[in-house]
Parts: C-alpha cells; sequence; structure tokens
C-alpha cells in the first residue's frame, strides 16, 4: 500500500440544532490510501455524507477539532480559493446526479474543464474521451432529461472524472437505480479505479455495494466510525451490533428465533449454525451425518462469505466431534443443542 | 374603421390621441421593466442569497431587505405614486405625466420581480448548488452562471406575468394624469360615455398581454429541458 491520500484525525464536525448541537461527525479517525476504493456504509442521519462533504471542503471541520489532510493539503485553515483549487482536484458524484438540466451531456461533462479555464478544443476532445469511457458517446447532444438514471448517472461519472482527479467521492451514487443498473454504474466504477488509478471513497447504505468493490469500509453510527478495516473482515467478524445486522439484512444467513423454533419441528437432530469465514468454504468431508437446513453464502472480495445452519444426527459425544473438527478448521460455530435439549445460542 | 365612426369613433381626434397614448403607454411599460425589472432581479438574487442556509447567507440583510418589500408591497399602488410625490420630483423633476410616473412605477415593480426571481430560484433543484461548489465554481458563479440558467424558464414566465402586472400599473398611473392607454379609455372613453374607445383601449391590452403571454410560453418551453 502507498501512502495515504486523506488523513482524518480525530475529526468532528457539529451543526446547529433545533433542539441543540447536532454532532454529525464525531470524532472520526481515517486514513484512506491512494489508489483504493474505501467503503463508508452506516444508516440514514449517521453522518455519512457529512463525513464526505468535510473532505471535499463543502464543510469545514470544528475549530480545533482535529486533523483533515487531503491530497497533501491541510484543510482546515486553506482560504476559498484554495478551497476552490483543491475541489478541482476531487470528482464528486450524487444520489440525485445533480446535473444541469438547461445544458446538455457534452456540456455537463465538460464544465469543470470550463471553470478551470481549459480551451474550447481542448474541452472537446476531453468530453468525447470522456463519453467514450463511460459508454454514452451517443448521447453528447441530449438534455439529462432525455436519458435514464444509469446514464445519468454515467454523466455524472464523466463529469467528476473530467479534471482528472485524484479522488472521487460517490455519495448514495446507485440508490436512485435498479439492481442492475447500480451493478453496472459499480463496474464503471471499478474501471475508473483499476484504469485511472483514481481514488473511490463510497458511501452507502447498501452491504452488497461494499462488498461488491470496497477494499477498505468503515462502518459509521451517531457520527462515529464503529468498525473499519478489511471489507472482509469487518464483515466476517463483525464487532458492532450494526455491522452485524447489516450483514444479516443484506445474507439472511441466519435463522431468527421464530426461524429456529420452525427448523427444530423439522430437525430434531443437533443445530449448529456454521459461519463460512475461510477461504477453504465448508468442507463436508467433517460430517457424517448432517443435513444443510438454513443459511446464505456469498462472495466479499473473492472469499466465500455467509454462514450455513446444520442438523447433526448421531450420538452427542459423535455430534460434538464433528463440531470440534469444524472449530479447529477455523470456522464460527453456534451451537443450538437439539430440539429435545436447546442451546440458546447467540445469534 | 366604419363600424367604429358609426359608433362614436372620430378619426380626427382619436386617432392621434390613441398614437400618443400608445406610445406613452409603451414608454413607461418598457422603461419600468428594463428598470424596475433589473433592479428586481438584482434585489430577487439577493434575497435568495442571504436566505437562511443560502450561498451567502446574512441574517440582516435578509431581514432588512425582506421587511422593506413586504412593506412597500402591500400599499395600494394609486396611493403609493401619491406618497412618493416628493421622490419622484427629486429625481425627475416632476411627478405629473410620463415622466413623474416612472419612478413610483419603478420601484412597485422592483418589489414585484424580487419576490418572483427569489421563488423562481428556490424553486431550481439545490443539487445543482451543491455540483457547482463541488466542480469548485465560486459562490457568485453559482448564483449567476449556473442557479439563473438553470431558471431561465420560471423566470421568463415570471417576467411575462410582470408585464401585465406593470401594464395594470401604468393604467392606474395614467389616471392620475400619467396618460398612456389608461388615460385615453378613461378621459376620452369613460368619462365621455365613449364606449367604442374604452373597447378600443380594452382590445390592445388584451392583444399585448396575448403575444407577451405566448412569446413567454415559447421561451420558457425552449428553455424548459424536463
Ligand atoms: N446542514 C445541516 N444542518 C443541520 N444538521 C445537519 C446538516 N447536515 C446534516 N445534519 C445532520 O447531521 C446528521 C448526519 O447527516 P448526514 O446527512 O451526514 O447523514 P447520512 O449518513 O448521509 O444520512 P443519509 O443516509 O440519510 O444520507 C443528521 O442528523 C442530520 O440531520
Ligand atoms: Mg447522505
Amino acid at each position: 500500500m502507498t501512502s495515504p491520500i486523506i488523513t482524518l484525525t480525530d475529526v468532528s464536525k457539529t451543526f446547529k440544532g433545533k433542539t441543540g448541537p447536532i454532532r454529525a461527525v464525531d470524532r472520526v479517525s481515517l486514513e484512506i490510501e491512494a489508489g483504493e476504493v474505501f467503503g463508508v456504509i452506516g444508516h440514514s442521519g449517521a453522518g455519512k455524507s457529512t463525513l464526505v462533504r468535510l473532505i471535499n471542503a463543502l464543510e469545514s471541520v470544528d475549530p480545533g477539532s482535529g486533523g483533515l489532510t487531503v491530497a497533501g493539503h491541510q484543510v482546515p485553515g486553506l482560504g476559498e480559493r484554495d478551497l476552490r483549487a483543491l475541489r478541482s482536484q476531487i470528482g464528486m458524484i450524487f444520489q440525485g446526479f445533480n446535473l444541469l438540466s438547461a445544458k446538455t451531456v457534452a456540456v455537463n461533462v465538460g464544465y469543470p474543464l470550463k471553470l478551470a479555464g481549459w480551451s474550447q478544443a481542448a474541452r472537446a476532445a476531453r468530453v468525447s474521451e470522456l463519453l467514450e469511457f463511460t459508454g454514452i458517446a451517443d448521447k453528447a447532444d441530449s438534455y439529462p432529461s432525455q436519458l435514464s438514471g444509469g446514464q445519468k448517472q454515467r454523466v455524472g461519472i464523466a463529469r467528476a472524472l473530467a479534471a482528472r482527479p485524484s479522488i472521487l467521492l460517490a455519495d448514495e451514487a446507485t440508490s436512485a437505480l435498479d439492481p442492475e443498473t447500480t451493478r453496472d454504474v459499480l463496474d464503471l466504477l471499478v474501471r475508473a479505479n483499476r484504469e485511472l488509478g483514481v481514488t473511490i471513497v463510497l458511501i452507502t447504505h447498501v452491504m452488497s455495494v461494499v462488498q461488491y468493490l470496497c477494499g477498505r469500509t468503515a462502518v459509521m453510527e451517531e457520527g462515529r466510525v464503529v468498525e473499519s478495516g478489511r471489507t472482509y473482515d469487518v464483515f466476517s467478524r463483525p464487532k458492532a451490533a450494526v455491522t452485524r445486522k447489516f450483514v444479516q439484512t443484506a445474507l439472511h444467513d441466519r435463522p431468527t428465533p421464530a426461524t429456529i423454533k420452525r427448523l427444530r419441528a423439522r430437525h430434531p437432530g443437533r443445530l449448529a449454525i456454521v459461519t463460512v469465514a475461510s477461504d477453504g468454504g465448508l468442507a463436508l468431508g467433517a460430517l457424517e451425518a448432517a443435513a444443510i437446513v438454513y443459511g446464505s453464502l456469498t462472495e466479499v472480495e473473492g472469499r466465500p462469505f455467509g454462514s450455513i445452519t446444520l442438523e447433526l444426527t448421531g450420538d452427542d459425544d459423535v455430534t460434538s466431534a464433528a463440531l470440534g473438527r469444524l472449530r479447529s478448521a477455523g470456522l464460527e460455530v453456534v451451537d443450538l443443542g437439539t430440539a429435545a435439549d436447546p442451546l440458546g445460542g447467540a445469534l | 374603421m366604419s363600424v367604429l365612426q358609426a359608433n362614436g369613433w372620430d378619426p380626427a381626434i382619436h386617432n392621434g390621441k390613441l398614437l400618443l397614448a400608445a406610445q406613452q403607454s409603451l414608454q413607461m411599460v418598457l422603461l419600468t421593466l428594463l428598470i424596475g425589472g433589473g433592479l428586481g432581479l438584482v434585489l430577487g438574487l439577493t434575497l435568495f442569497a442571504t436566505r437562511k442556509g443560502g450561498l451567502y447567507a446574512n441574517r440582516a440583510v435578509f431581514a432588512g431587505l425582506n421587511i422593506l418589500v413586504n412593506t412597500i408591497r402591500p400599499i395600494p399602488f394609486i396611493i403609493f405614486i401619491m406618497a412618493v410625490k416628493g421622490l419622484a420630483v427629486a429625481l425627475t423633476g416632476t411627478f405629473i405625466g410620463v415622466k413623474g410616473a416612472i419612478p413610483p412605477m419603478v420601484i412597485a415593480c422592483s418589489m414585484a420581480t424580487s419576490r418572483i426571481v427569489e421563488q423562481s430560484l428556490v424553486a431550481a433543484d439545490p443539487g445543482v448548488i451543491e455540483a457547482g461548489r463541488a466542480m469548485g465554481a465560486s459562490r457568485i458563479h453559482v448564483l449567476l452562471r449556473i442557479l439563473v440558467p438553470e431558471s431561465l424558464a420560471p423566470l421568463v414566465l415570471g417576467y411575462a406575468y410582470l408585464f401585465i402586472g406593470v401594464l395594470d400599473l401604468s393604467v392606474m398611473a395614467g389616471a392620475i394624469g400619467a396618460g398612456g392607454l389608461g388615460n385615453f379609455a378613461i378621459v376620452d372613453g369613460f368619462n365621455r360615455y365613449n364606449d367604442v374607445v374604452l373597447w378600443v383601449a380594452v382590445a390592445i391590452f388584451i392583444a399585448a398581454v396575448q403575444v407577451v403571454q405566448l412569446v413567454g410560453n415559447l421561451l420558457a418551453r425552449r428553455f424548459l429541458r424536463r
């Protein structure tokens, strides 16, 4: 890994609310490396948008609240002119696209270049390059209202990349799109990251989005970063309850108490939830008499991820030995016991 | 012409009077729209920009302008003309005639315009402000080069609507001596029981408003790219 391109040290942002101050961002420390795709996930109101708006200085950090360095600039204390120069090096895409409705696609995409003082000819060349890259070359003379949501976001991405920024901020960039279009747009972001080397900070409240393209992820709750690290680690060994909930809503892999009750009616044997968080997956050879009764598996960063609920049948010592083998293979196991002798395993 | 003549239109008198009145009306309306519409644009942009959370949020400036506009707007124009007599004399040397009518008309027009401009901008997508600022545009650039073009359709419709209002002002000014078509309709039509003169003036008002609204609609449709 290279050196961090964005560093937040103990950064806070407080708004004046109707009923008192609101700490939208609360003592956040993060390092985002140049060239990575960094995810920030959190529920509505967690402070994600405020966090990105601090990075491109659309909001200013609380006075004396810590350090914020972006692309080599100490952001707090920069004057308006320097802030504008910094912003022009950071692309941003939005949930609502925020395109200029009175301007054509080509003019929208070229707008940052116009602000930066590029000549007409240089602008035109760069715009057609970007429209090619984002796959909307045929839409150059269309107006935003004539485009689908996915096409609008492609325009947004082309515009954000126009001035060859080193950082791209994406605030809920796919939240207004259907799943298939979401995937197309995310693929485009991945290409921008790989081919242009742009560092991406991606905000979302959907786990499948970070899971799809973020190498590292921070989880936010009430203004704080409650955990962060490699996306796989964060979600395979969630520490905070919010994180666990994100995994659960994305995967529905763990049976709820009501589900366990239904399972027991059909499967009187020993139930165990096995979390598959290892490159080897779940080796069924370790089990003699087992049935898969519940669960969900997916892939994070190209590694299997999720959990399976098994029913093990046989004597106690046989099933205990089987669980022991799974544990020694590095798998996390929650023993729920049998229908006759249930254990209230933590979910 | 013959139909009109049979009903009381005397070309020897009325043709000339109508021409002069039309000239005076045009003068009043255009000057007012130009100066008042311009001042109102500046005032409206300032109101929009200084409001809470605005690009140049400034409570004192906003409150001051807001009170100013809200104080002048409710005054019936016919009273307002008399109330600012002194100002008209100071600015133009007279408070009668077309010249004297211009200052009160300009003030009233700029107050109305400011609200129309403010409303048009408030209705614009705040996302474009965010996008503009994120691209590194200055605040003044966002206001004048991004927001105004984005709001052109409602602005044009607003100004078309304003034309009708200014026409109304010119008639009221005419009633107390500023001349123009309003004066013509009242003095040569209504007061002399000459309905033809009255209706000729009415027809001209209707035609003028139709034309302006039609052009406004066409332009707005061109600008509205939704
Ligand atoms: N300009 C502002 N003035 C006052 N409070 C604000 C302002 N901006 C954000 N907040 C508050 O800060 C908190 C965090 O808001 P923020 O928009 O950062 O959340 P978010 O995580 O992006 O949520 P969402 O997923 O809904 O977009 C919220 O409680 C919000 O009400
Ligand atoms: Mg948000």
